[in-house]
């Protein structure tokens, strides 16, 4: 899938992540900045789940941050999910 | 049974540990308009990771005539929580409608029909004055709720914190539903700083015989039990009277007195319910 657009997703609050999309030059490749207050902890699990999200979806090029309040996998799941079908726009069933 | 917000992570993650006896997960009103795919996404995720232990889970849909209802439904029904709430149910024809789209995904997803109930939730006028024929249209239906304030919104009435405008409206709904054999649960009570207020309104609601009430904040629930829950005297005798009733069943009795006040099939009802409210099981008396 290609990205097309900006898009986001998530919130600051405590236990989700916010996720924010941007549109790169196509082969650019997958640029990706996480920042999270459990990233000694939880940083390089957060970042597998970043990547098979992408590979899901076929994503090569992308520039993606997360800011991470200590989501739980679901949340940083559905996060990721959301702001990809938005930055595709591919979203169902919102305004 | 505790209104979760469907894009709030915190709150939907810990929704097995505030004692609800069940919980709503709000896809609904508590979700603003564009956070509608967000929050459904969410849920989804919810649902298939997290244990919400003995918790009875009801998600709250959009209704079928927003963008949003079908979309909740593709997600949602595959899932199968225990419950799907329908809001501002007015017919029993969108009834009909909302079932038969339920059963197709079911079917593509080789579900039973018979597993997944749906809460009709009664919040405008014409929903209350069909209220009889929403509660008995299928068997899928197990519970009639109550939405105060989009019921009074509707009526273009004031909500006042004795519900007087609704009152009638509430006492349809109760009578609906005990005719069908089935739950009906009341309105939330929105001032959570109010707790006799919220005392007050739940005993109003169990005495006109709504068998539960809706809460919109953790703290609410604990003044909930504490009304619905019977007493230490009301379980001692009605577990006298149901050990009578198993002796005088061997003896071939049917009606009988204890204390000098007989004791028929109704009375036998009440300590039944009184002991499944207690969460007594009958046959280890």
């Amino acid at each position: 899938m290609k990205i097309i657009k900006k898009a986001q997703s998530g919130s600051f609050e405590s236990s989700d992540i916010i996720v924010l999309i941007e549109p790169v030059v196509e082969n650019s490749g997958r640029n990706i900045e996480i920042d999270s207050s459990v990233m000694l902890e939880f940083g390089d699990s957060i970042e597998k789940l970043i990547s098979k999200k992408l590979d899901e979806y076929n994503i090569t090029d992308i520039h993606l941050i997360v800011k991470d309040k200590g989501a739980l996998e679901p949340t940083i799941d559905a996060r990721l999910e959301t702001a990809i079908m938005r930055a595709c726009d591919l979203q169902k069933g919102t305004l | 049974m505790l209104y979760i917000p469907g894009n709030n992570p915190a709150m939907l993650q810990q929704g097995g540990v505030y004692s609800a006896d069940s919980l709503l997960l709000d896809l609904e009103d508590a979700v603003a308009l564009n956070q509608k795919d967000a929050a459904r996404i969410l849920v989804r995720n919810i649902l298939k990771s997290i244990n919400f232990y003995t918790t009875e889970v009801c998600v709250r849909i959009n209704h079928l005539d927003t963008p949003f209802g079908l979309e909740d439904l593709e997600e949602i029904v595959p899932l199968q929580p225990d419950a799907i709430r329908y809001p501002k149910t007015e017919t029993v024809e969108e009834l009909a409608k909302l079932i038969r789209i339920i059963e197709a995904i079911e079917d593509k997803h080789n579900l039973p029909h018979d597993k997944m109930t749906i809460h009709a939730m009664i919040e405008t006028a014409l929903g209350v004055q069909n209220v009889f024929e929403i509660a008995k249209f299928s068997k899928r239906v197990d519970a009639i709720t109550i939405g105060g304030q989009d019921l009074t919104a509707d009526m273009n009435i004031k909500s006042t914190k004795d519900g007087s405008g609704i009152d009638l409206a509430r006492k349809m709904i109760v009578m609906a539903a005990k005719a069908n054999k089935i739950d009906a649960i009341d309105t939330v009570f929105v001032d959570v700083n109010d707790e006799d207020g919220l005392r007050n309104e739940t005993e109003y609601a169990k005495q006109i015989g709504f068998t539960g009430k809706a809460v919109i904040n953790p703290r609410q629930i604990d003044i909930i039990h504490d009304v619905y829950m019977p007493t230490d005297e009301e379980i001692r005798k009605a577990y006298r009277i149901m050990k009578e009733f198993k002796k005088n069943k061997i003896a071939g009795i049917g009606v009988f007195a204890i204390d000098g006040k007989m004791i028929d099939a109704p009375v036998m009802a009440r300590a039944a319910h009184v002991l499944e409210l207690a969460r007594i099981d009958f046959d280890s008396i």
